[in-house]
């Protein structure tokens, strides 16, 4: 610590100077604009580097390269299906055609995304705080809030980048080995599904954020969010088929109408459940041939034609589905934001 | 009082119904090195904390170089540097890493922050442990990263929280003069809080003594034991060869001179407060009364003392009238005190 006068009068010197400027609005504007893409820049770098990713990242491409793999040795019988109204959808098909070995990518990312979507978030403020440098962090002039929405958005942009580029993996494979060009209806449905999946990773991750403000120990917040992860893929169908069978009366001496109707109230049960929603939209947007995600009354099939929908028809069916899934995450990230603003900092 | 940089008004904090800092009004100018002194859980933190906008205050204003704290606590901390008690880093990045990250943070130009960063780390003498990981760093170390940190940033307001903490005595001894040094060349104000009260001594201009919340006293360590201690500032000992005899005799007249106000008589020492230094004349009246004096100390008071009776006033909650508060805790301390 020797002789720092001579250095910090050159270094100090700077300060009046910045006074006199006397421009405080363009100082302001870059201040007030660079440390939040400096606190992106540093988690996406930080999440990068660390082993869960990599582990992850394995899994994922583990995963989906198993799912290719099946799908492409399936792709014969799936576009020769005569019945299959959307057989010549060939890279949908590769996404989804299977043969019964291994479940299909969408089905498989409505477990992993989920698993992603909470491994990235569940130390996101509570492991800052553990480790002192919450406090040292938000003493320097940068607003509360930007370091939650850095590590929402820098987790988010990863999971963005990952599933983009499988999907493009995955369509410049098939042009390899297909030698068929892509057609602008599959290309949009293949980018609709990534956002989706983009959104639904979300959705865990802003969970997972929310209760690493709320629970102190790391452990506990990944323990608490993968125990609702859990809850949701096994517990919550069981729950609702026990309340179905001991509260609604028995089938057999029901009408059309009423089955129909208490139909669609057993789908909107499950529906609460984020891998339901999920799993709903990705099977629509994958399979133009879907029409409808509730039970059809013969009256409402009279009449069509089991031919595969438009883009824009099948994203007006999962509309809901996507704004639930938005509003569920926005929730979630708003409770997480407002615990977060009032918090004591102090460790 | 004109140029006051932080300045706390009616402060009030209250956790639940546990008031940690209670109506602390203070004023600290302009390139001054104040020191805030306080046993664990007084409240200091939790005021640091409010001054820069960390934790919404129940009650009261805190500015800083003009700012509310509360409600504008952006430009405070752009004015602010801050070290907190328990300073951390990301394990995983080296130490030059997390510094880049902050001068990042503060918005100093790219090019800029890594000849600043290098030059900051050589500074507090980390030059060569630049590179490696922070996990890897002694508590000491993280301590003088700590100070790189706040100081990259040129702020006009230093507030170190228990800085010497866990620095060896070399260490504290050059961390404390580089502060003053800061201090006096380039009109940085310092807020250090501490329990450590002669290192304290050593930096601080002024002295805020904080206990339970409150603000016991302020000023200049002379000013403060003169204040309390106006009545015997000085304590002189004397040690004799032989066990005293009988001591009424002389008690009395050592009683009579002016600057005397207590004596006391124990063994073969004799302990005798007063008021100025008069520790010659003592020495002379017991020669001439044929004692053989072996050993002869003299002690002011200091900030130790200042802070022992401030804190022990404030138990027996009998701020004002200390000097009622106990003639036994006062030579219960003075004895304790050797």
């Amino acid at each position: 610590m020797e002789s720092p006068v001579v250095y910090f009068k050159d270094l100090f010197s700077g300060r009046p100077r910045i006074k006199k400027a006397g421009d405080p609005s363009v100082s302001d504007i870059t201040s007030r604009q660079r440390p939040f893409g400096v606190m992106v820049r540093k988690e996406v770098a930080d999440h990068i580097r660390s082993w869960r990713f990599i582990v992850l990242l394995i899994l994922i491409v583990l995963t989906f390269v198993g799912a290719m793999y099946v799908s492409l040795s399936n792709l014969k019988a799936a576009v020769s299906n005569e019945n299959d109204p959307d057989r010549l959808f060939l890279y949908l098909k590769l996404l989804t055609a299977t043969d019964g070995s291994l479940p299909p990518f969408h089905i498989f990312m409505s477990f992993l995304g989920a698993l992603l979507g909470i491994s990235l978030g569940f130390d996101a403020i509570n492991a800052e705080r553990n480790n002192g440098t919450l406090i040292r962090l938000l003493a320097q002039p940068v607003y509360r809030d930007n370091l939650l929405l850095a590590k929402f958005l820098s987790a988010l942009v990863i999971v963005a980048v990952l599933f983009l580029s499988l999907s493009l993996l995955m369509i410049g494979g098939g042009l390899i080995i297909t030698g068929v060009r892509i057609e602008g209806a599959e290309f949009f449905r293949i980018l609709a599904f990534v956002i989706l999946t983009v959104l639904y990773v979300g959705f865990w991750l802003s969970l997972a954020i929310l209760l690493s403000v709320k629970f102190r120990q790391a452990t506990t917040s990944a323990l608490t969010a993968i125990g609702i992860w859990l809850f949701f893929t096994i517990f919550y169908r069981i729950v609702v088929n026990m309340i179905v069978r001991s509260v609604f009366p028995d089938p057999n001496f029901m009408t059309q109408g009423d089955i129909v109707f208490y139909n669609n109230v057993i789908l909107d049960l499950l529906r609460l459940a984020p891998s339901q929603l999920y799993t709903d939209a990705t099977t629509t947007l994958l399979m133009p041939s879907v029409r409808s995600l509730g039970p059809l009354t013969m009256e409402q099939m009279a009449g069509a034609i089991p031919s595969p929908l438009s883009v824009r028809e099948s994203i007006l069916i999962v509309w809901p589905q996507v704004s639930g899934l938005l509003a569920a995450t926005a929730v979630c990230f708003a409770l997480a934001y407002f615990w977060f603003m009032r918090r004591e900092i102090r460790t | 009082m004109e140029n006051a940089i932080i300045e706390l008004e009616g402060l009030t904090k209250f956790y639940g119904s546990l008031k940690a800092v209670d109506n602390l009004h203070l004023r600290i100018n302009a390139g001054e090195v104040f020191g805030l002194l306080g046993p664990n859980g007084a409240g200091k933190t939790t005021t640091i904390l409010m001054m820069l906008g960390l934790t919404e205050p129940s009650g009261g204003t805190a500015r800083v170089c003009g700012f509310n704290a509360t409600s504008d606590p952006i430009s405070v901390k752009r004015k602010v540097g801050y070290m907190p008690d328990s300073v951390g880093f990301y394990d995983g990045m080296t130490a030059f890493e997390n510094l880049s990250y902050i001068a990042r943070l503060n918005g100093i130009p790219a090019h800029e922050v890594h000849h600043r960063v290098q030059e900051m780390m050589e500074l507090v003498g980390l030059g060569t442990a630049m590179h490696k990981k922070t996990s890897a760093y002694s508590r000491g170390m993280k301590q003088r990263l700590g100070l790189a940190d706040v100081l990259i940033r040129q702020p006009e307001v230093i507030i170190l929280d228990e800085p010497t903490l866990g620095i060896d005595p070399t260490g504290v001894k050059e961390f404390l003069h580089l502060i003053r040094q800061l201090s006096r060349q380039q009109g940085i104000t310092v807020l250090l809080s501490s329990h450590h009260l002669h290192q304290v001594q050593q930096v601080c201009d002024r002295v805020g003594i904080f206990v339970g919340g409150k603000l016991l006293a302020e000023g200049d360590i002379h000013k403060l034991s003169q204040n309390l201690f106006a009545e015997e500032l000085y304590l002189v000992t004397i040690t004799v060869k032989d066990t005293l005899p009988d001591t009424t005799a002389w008690e009395a007249t050592l009683l009579q001179m002016d600057a005397v106000r207590k004596v006391t008589a124990s063994g073969n020492t004799i302990e005798i407060s007063c008021a100025e230094n008069i520790t010659p004349r003592l020495v002379r009246y017991f020669v001439e009364k044929g004692f053989d004096i072996m050993g002869v100390y003299q002690k002011e008071y200091g900030l130790e003392e200042i802070y022992q009776r401030y804190f022990d006033n404030n138990l027996t909650e009998n701020v004002s009238h200390g000097k009622s508060s106990g003639l036994f805790q006062r030579s219960f301390f003075r004895k304790a005190a050797h």
